[in-house]
Formats: structure tokens, sequence, C-alpha cells
């Protein structure tokens, strides 16, 4: 029998029963939309036809819109594409290791992590594909059998290597995110008062009739999936370093970026589900389940992988200087005294001081605190990633090609309306799916709800 | 529940300590040239094992975790090996300084005074620009910050335990919650940087920026399959009734992770390394790969392979004798890790394992083996008034 100590923390507040969770879950969906919704769906629908026109102009004309030059030949669209990569981390950490870790506080947020990982990584994959220029050839990276004439992929590229980490990266994470919603699907399906509602989430459930074997189905395929995405938590932002740590170039080529990579985007991640999370549970009034105890426990996490990434940050100051190459120790002196040392030190207070705040528990614990600094965060690894990006590239072996690079306003385009092409989909989600895995959730009612804890303290008392 | 420490055991943890200091003494007066880098070999594993135990004590702490209360006490007790190491250490090290002055052979190459000498055939330009890191007074400041920092942590964590034994509550408990966040702060650069001491200025001109991380992995993995051999002898003998098949599943889990995350590390350094083929980097794994060829296909099998194939199954994580058999694996394949930092730095290609090596090993392990049970033995296996104590009794999954 499962015992949980008095010490822990309720993880559902509200006394709230199963059927109560039903109703609040079920709420937003059945509903109509309230004015802030409406206001935030016109800004992210504009900001995605931006992004839209942006990409058109750039396919129709060609790269060379962009502010790229012989010597910087990637910068923001790769930029962009790692932020976005990272941010999809915090989904699959919450689905497969907190699982691992028996972290039940995952519970009120996973659902929401990951259908922000699903959408980043569709984000990702935008900026790969719009920055091959031609974009009609997109599948020449598959190793497809060879019947378009002399193409064969280079097994030895980690471009090749990213393609496939991320293509199985988004197929594993929809199918277990899908996997879950269908329980839900079919309590909403088995509500719904229209006939729409009732046509629409009778085929999106998939026939779920909640019998012992379609339960015992849907647990065995989610510690599968779980056992899937583990590995997958580690290599795809691995992967992804080594487009660049494979390299000769001086800040490139370092040892330690796989797994500082991976705690960079675990902590971008975490970071985005606050920003995200502050905001929906307000406007969804699911403030009894995603409580201030699950915010506190996030951003342990933020004040962990922030720290791991300071460590790294000074490991490759250090290192640079220990090792005598005299072109690793000038692309570190470049970044933080060249003149992009605005964006270094953006990087440096963004990623390495402010998490730090989180040593208060005070701060840890207050809403304004965590989204202020969340914001903090998210700017800051952009700007990490530019910082290696960039600056490394600006300045190569051969000081004649020097240059700057600084991007027009299609780029801007780009990046601005790719947090378009993330919010749609994100708010529209908060409107048709349950944003709580509130079948998942109510297995811990017993055990971990305020008044489940109640309970224990009267039986104790007696 | 308790353990006591008997004569059978104290007799075979003599004999070996026997075995090991005739090897040592061997060693020298057969003027193995291997001598000095065994002693270093030696003394950083099970310095690294028993500092694995005391980080691992903390994390419990710090993440709050309820299910490993029952391990605690192995975790306190590999921790006390840390003043041992401390000993070791500074007597490796001055040992060899001493012997260096003497016109002997130095571990660490970058102690010779010539190097730094422009007048000197000897000049190194790359590792005088090392200096100002790698000289003795600060390198010898490190050490003992090193050793103060955990030993201090060590010894307050398990003063905290055996006072929580008294006086129950959750005050003690709260306090070391605390420590442990400090001592895992002040872990996350000295483990680092110690790694680049002890071991990465061996090799004075190569550089690794993953080499503390790495060398983290590998400590941490070996920490946790002594664990894991000491839980369950003591389950065997009875000790430790409190043990569930979900205790040792769980326990079985970290050997089973953290074998793979040793993996990763390994490979992502030694991938990226071979990949660009930048000749001060790669000159590292090229002497390991041609000439302790052996050596460097078994660490790779025996850590990643092993485990893997063995504990993949649920069931297999909750048999005592697999956990057994694993984790003496993971002490031989990491073991052969370490010896592939250390060896080839000091000695070059000219290595060999004979009964000198595997005997100072064995005098180690007779000193770690009194130690550890000299601890276990002075304070009860289970800490009965531990606040998550109940959690971990009712552990199910």
């Amino acid at each position: 029998m499962h015992y949980e100590s008095e010490l822990r923390e309720p993880l559902i507040l509200g006394d709230k029963g199963y059927h109560e969770i039903t109703e609040d879950v079920c709420r937003p969906i059945e509903g109509k939309a309230n004015k802030y919704w409406w206001a935030a769906f016109t800004l992210a629908s504009m900001a995605l036809l931006w992004w839209i026109i942006s990409v058109s102009y750039t396919l129709g004309t060609g790269l060379g819109v962009w502010g790229l030059n012989k010597t910087v030949g990637w910068a923001w669209d790769i930029t962009n594409f790692v932020w976005w990569v990272g941010i999809g981390h915090a989904g699959t950490l919450i689905s497969a290791i907190l699982l691992l870790f028996r972290q039940k506080w995952r519970l009120s947020i996973n659902r929401s992590a990951e259908a922000m990982t699903i959408f980043a990584v569709i984000c990702a994959a935008s900026f790969i594909v719009s920055h091959m220029g031609r974009p009609w050839v997109a599948y020449w990276p598959l190793p497809l059998p060879n019947q378009f004439g002399s193409l064969w992929v280079n097994f030895n590229s980690p471009l090749v290597w990213d393609v496939f980490a991320i293509s199985t990266y988004f197929s594993v994470s929809l199918v277990f995110w899908y996997t879950g919603l269908i329980p839900d699907f079919a309590v909403v399906r088995d509500r719904a008062k229209t006939k729409g509602a009732k046509f629409w989430y009778t085929i999106l459930s998939f026939g779920w009739t909640g019998t012992a074997k379609n339960w015992q189905r849907f647990e065995e395929v989610s510690l599968v999936l779980a056992g899937l995405s583990t590995p997958l938590v580690l290599s795809v932002h691995s992967v992804v370093s080594m487009d660049f740590a494979t390299s000769l170039v001086p800040g490139w080529h370092t040892t330690i970026f796989p797994p500082y990579f991976v705690a960079g985007a675990i902590f971008s991640g975490f970071a985005m589900v606050q920003t995200l999370l502050i905001i929906t549970r307000k406007v969804l009034n699911l403030e009894n389940y995603i409580t201030i105890y699950h915010i506190d426990m996030m951003n342990r996490i933020i004040l962990i992988t922030g720290s791991i990434v300071g460590v790294a940050y000074i490991t490759e100051f250090f290192i640079a200087w220990y090792s005598g190459v005299e072109y690793e120790q000038y692309a570190f002196i470049n970044r933080a005294t060249g003149p992009y040392w605005w964006a270094y030190w953006s990087m440096m207070t963004c990623n390495v001081i402010t998490p730090q705040l989180f040593w208060s528990a005070k701060l840890r614990t207050s809403l304004f605190a965590t989204f202020f600094i969340s914001i903090f965060v998210n700017i800051g690894m952009w700007f990490e990633r530019f910082v290696i990006i960039v600056t490394s590239l600006h300045r190569d072996y051969v000081p004649s090609s020097w240059t700057m690079y600084s991007p027009t306003w299609v780029e801007v385009g780009i990046f601005i309306g790719s947090l378009g092409l993330f919010f749609v989909p994100f708010l529209l989600f908060t409107r048709f799916f349950p944003v709580i895995a509130m079948s998942e959730l109510k297995t811990i009612v017993k055990s971990s709800s305020s008044q489940a804890k109640k309970k224990g303290a009267h039986h104790h008392e007696h | 529940m308790n353990y006591t420490f008997n004569q059978k055991n104290k007799t075979i943890a003599f004999v070996l300590i026997a075995i090991g200091l005739v090897s040592i003494a061997a060693s020298f007066l057969t003027h193995n040239h291997q001598a000095w880098s065994n002693l270093l070999h030696n003394t950083f594993y099970f310095m690294a094992i028993s500092l694995a135990g005391t980080f691992f004590l903390a994390v419990q702490y710090a993440a709050e975790v309820g299910w490993s209360v029952v391990l605690k006490r192995i975790l306190e007790a590999m921790g006390t090996f840390l003043p041992f190491a401390a000993i070791l250490m500074l007597v490796v090290f001055f040992g060899n300084l001493m012997a260096g002055h003497n016109g002997g052979h130095y571990i660490y190459h970058w102690l010779h005074h010539d190097l730094y000498d422009p007048a000197s055939a000897e000049y190194d330009k790359i590792i005088a620009g090392k200096s100002g890191y790698l000289n003795l007074p600060f390198f010898v400041i490190r050490m003992l910050a090193y050793f103060a920092i955990w030993i201090g942590f060590t010894r307050l964590f398990r003063k905290l335990s055996l006072k929580e034994d008294i006086e129950g509550g959750s005050a003690n408990y709260l306090k070391a919650r605390k420590y442990s966040a400090t001592f895992l702060v002040l872990f996350a650069v000295t483990s680092s940087t110690s790694a680049w001491d002890f071991i990465m200025s061996i090799d004075t001109h190569w550089y690794s920026t993953l080499f503390g991380w790495y060398t983290f992995a590998g400590m941490f993995i070996s920490g946790i399959a002594v664990m894991n051999f000491i839980l369950v002898y003591l389950v065997k003998k009875g000790n430790m009734p409190f043990i569930t098949e979900h205790h040792l599943h769980d326990a079985g889990k970290f050997m089973f992770a953290f074998s793979i995350f040793w993996t990763y590390l390994w490979f992502a350094q030694f991938m990226l390394i071979w990949y660009a083929n930048i000749p001060e980097e790669v000159t590292y794994f090229m002497i390991r790969f041609e000439h302790y060829r052996p050596l460097f296909i078994a660490n790779f099998l025996i850590n990643f392979i092993a485990p893997f194939l063995v504990l993949m199954t649920r069931d297999a994580k909750r048999k005592l004798n697999l956990l057994m058999t694993i984790s003496v694996v993971l002490f031989i394949g990491h073991w052969i890790d370490v010896f592939l930092m250390v060896t080839p730095g000091v000695v070059k290609e000219h290595w060999h394992i004979g009964w000198m090596e595997i005997g100072t090993t064995l005098g180690f392990l007779g000193l770690f083996m009194y130690v550890i049970q000299a601890s276990l033995a002075k304070a009860p296996l289970l800490r009965e008034k531990h606040p998550l104590l109940q959690e971990s009794l009712h552990h199910s999954i």
C-alpha cells in the first residue's frame, strides 16, 4: 500500500473529488471563450500571418533576403531552430524522466507541457525547412531509395543524424501525447451536448469504452512509450549540439556540448512551461491543480539546470584558457569583449544570474517573480544560441573575411511569426483539449489531494 | 538490525591490507615504473567511490526522497572512507614529489621546473602558459580545500543522522536538507576541478571540457555499484530484513540508468574528439587505442553492454545474485576506466597488469572494507526516527 509522509504537500487543493475534477477540466471545452482568450488568439493569428508573409517572401525570392553572408552562413535560422527544439524538452522530461522518478506533481502539468513540446518542435522544423532555400526538395536529407538521381545522404554528417533525431522525437512525443488524451477525450465525448461535439470527440477518442482491457493496453503502451522517450530527452539535444561540436570551429568544437545542451534545453523548456502555465492556470481557473507547489518544483528544476549551464559556461571559458590554443582563447575573449559583447552579457545575466534568485523560497513561490524570471530565461537562452552561432562564425581564421551580421526584417518576421505558429495551436489546444490529464490525475486523489491529507490527519488523531 | 564486524571479516581485511603492503613494497623495491601510477589509480578510485556515497546521500536529502531512507546508513558509511582517501592522496602526492626531486619519476609532468624556464632546452610554452593554475602551492591549496569540504559535509551529515536517532523529530532532517543543497553546489564545482587536478593534469598538454563531468559519471556509477554490493551483502546476511524487492528494484534501476549515463558521456567525449581529429586532442585516444586496446575495448563492453543486457528486465533488478554480480562487474570495469585515465599519462605505452598491480588494489580494497564495516557496525542499519521512514518501509512499485 502506498504511503505518503505528512511532510508532503497536497497536489490537489480545494478538496476536489473525482467529479469536480472532471467538471473543472471540461469547463473550458464546454463553455465559451472569454475576451482574454480572443485577444490572445487575435494577436497570435496576426503573428502567424506575419510568419506566412515572411516565409513566402523568403521562398519566393531566395535566401538573399536574409542578412547572411559568406562568413556568417548560419545565424537567426539555426538560433531559432535550437531555441525551439530546446523548449520542447521540458514536456519529454516531465512525461518520461519525472515518471521514472515517480514525481507525482508532473500529473497536472504533463498534458500542456507535452502539447508545448509538439508545437515547439513544429516551429523548430519550420526553420530547418525554410533555411534550406528549396523546401520542395526537403525530403533530400532522408535516406530514400535512390530513384531520384544521384542522391544518397552522407551518414557521417551530424545534420543527417539531426533529421533522424528530430523526426523520431516528434513522432514519439506525438503518439505519447495522443495516447494519454484518448481516455480524456472519451470523457468529453460522453458529456457532449451538441451533435458536432459528439461527432468530433467520438472520432478523437478512438472508440474508448473504459473497459479493463482498454486500461490494461493503455497502461502497457504508456510504459513502452515512456521507455522510448527517456533516451530521447538526452539524445535529441545531444545530436543538435553535435551539429556544432563535430566541426573545427573554435567555440563550437568542445566536448562538453552534448550534456550541456541537454541541461540548457531543459532549463529553457521549464522556463517556457512556467510562462505558459502561470497564464493558463489563471485564465482557465486551474489554481487548485497547478498549485504554488508545482510552480516551486519547476523553479527548482530551473535553478538546478541553470546552475549546470553556468558551470558549463565557466568550464568552457577556463578550458579555453587552459588549452593554450590561441584560436580557442580568442573565440571566448571575442565573445565577452568583441563587438557582440552585449549578446554575451545578456546571456550571462539572464541564464547565470537570474535563476540564482530562486535560492530564495519566497521568490520561488511568487507568481510574479516566477513569471518575470521565466521571461528572462527565455530571452537568455535565445541569446545563448545566438552567441554560440554568430560570435563563433563572424571572426574566422582569416581576418580579411571578418564581418558582422545583422538580421533583415524578413528574419525578424519569421522569428516573431514563429511565436504565432506556436501560440495559435497552443491556444486552440486550451479550448478544445483537456489541458490536464484528468484520468491520470484522478489516480492520486486518494493519496495526495488536500482531502486525502485531511482524512489522514483525522485518522491519526483517533 | 545492527551489523557486527566479525573476526572473520576483520581477518580478511587484514590479510588484504597485508597483501597490499607487500605488493606496494615490492613495486618500489623492484623499481616497478608503474608503482606511483598504481598508487594514484587506486587512491583516486576508492576516493571517488567514497565521495559518490556522500554525493548520493546529499541528493536524497535535497530531492526529499522517501524510498531510499533504508539505504542511507550504507551511504553514510561509504563516505567515512574519505579521510583515509585524503591521507593516502597527500602521501602519494608528496611522496611522489620528493621522489621526483631526488631524480625519480613525477606522476604530474607539470611538476618539472625546467618546463617553465625559457632558457632551458625543456622549456614548454604551452605548459608554461598553464602555470597560473598548475603550480605547486595552488594545487596543494585546492587539494586541501577539496578534502576539507568533502570530509566536513560527510561528517556533518553523519552527525545529524546520529543525533536524529536519539532526538527524533524532523529538525535534524531539515537541517541536513539545507546543508545538502550547499554541499551539492560546492560539489558541482569541486568534482570538476578535482578531476582536472588529480587526473587531467597528468596528460598536461591535453584538455577536454567534458572531462570533469565524465569523471563524475564514472565516480557516480562506481559508487552506486558499491552501494548495491553492500546492500545485497547485508540483505543476504539477514542484517536488513526491512529491504524488499521494491528497494532492490530501485537500487538496480539506478545502476542500470547511470551505467548508460556513463556510456553516454564516454561516447560524447570520444566521438567528438575522434571526429574532429585535432592533433592536440586526439593523441589522448591514440595512445589508449594503439597501446591499451584490450583494456580500451573491455572498458566499453564491461561498463555498458554487461549492465545494459543483464539489468534490462524488471525481474533481473529484483534478484540478489544478479545485482551482486553486476555490481562486481562494474567495480572491475570502472577500475579499468580509472586505470585508463591515469596510467597512460604516467608510463606511456609501457604498461602491465601483474600481481603487484592487483595486490596493490587488494590492499586498498582491504582498507576500504575495514573502514566501511567498522562504520556500519557503529550505528543501527535502519534510521528508525527518520521522518520519511514509513514511506520507505511501505515503498511499493
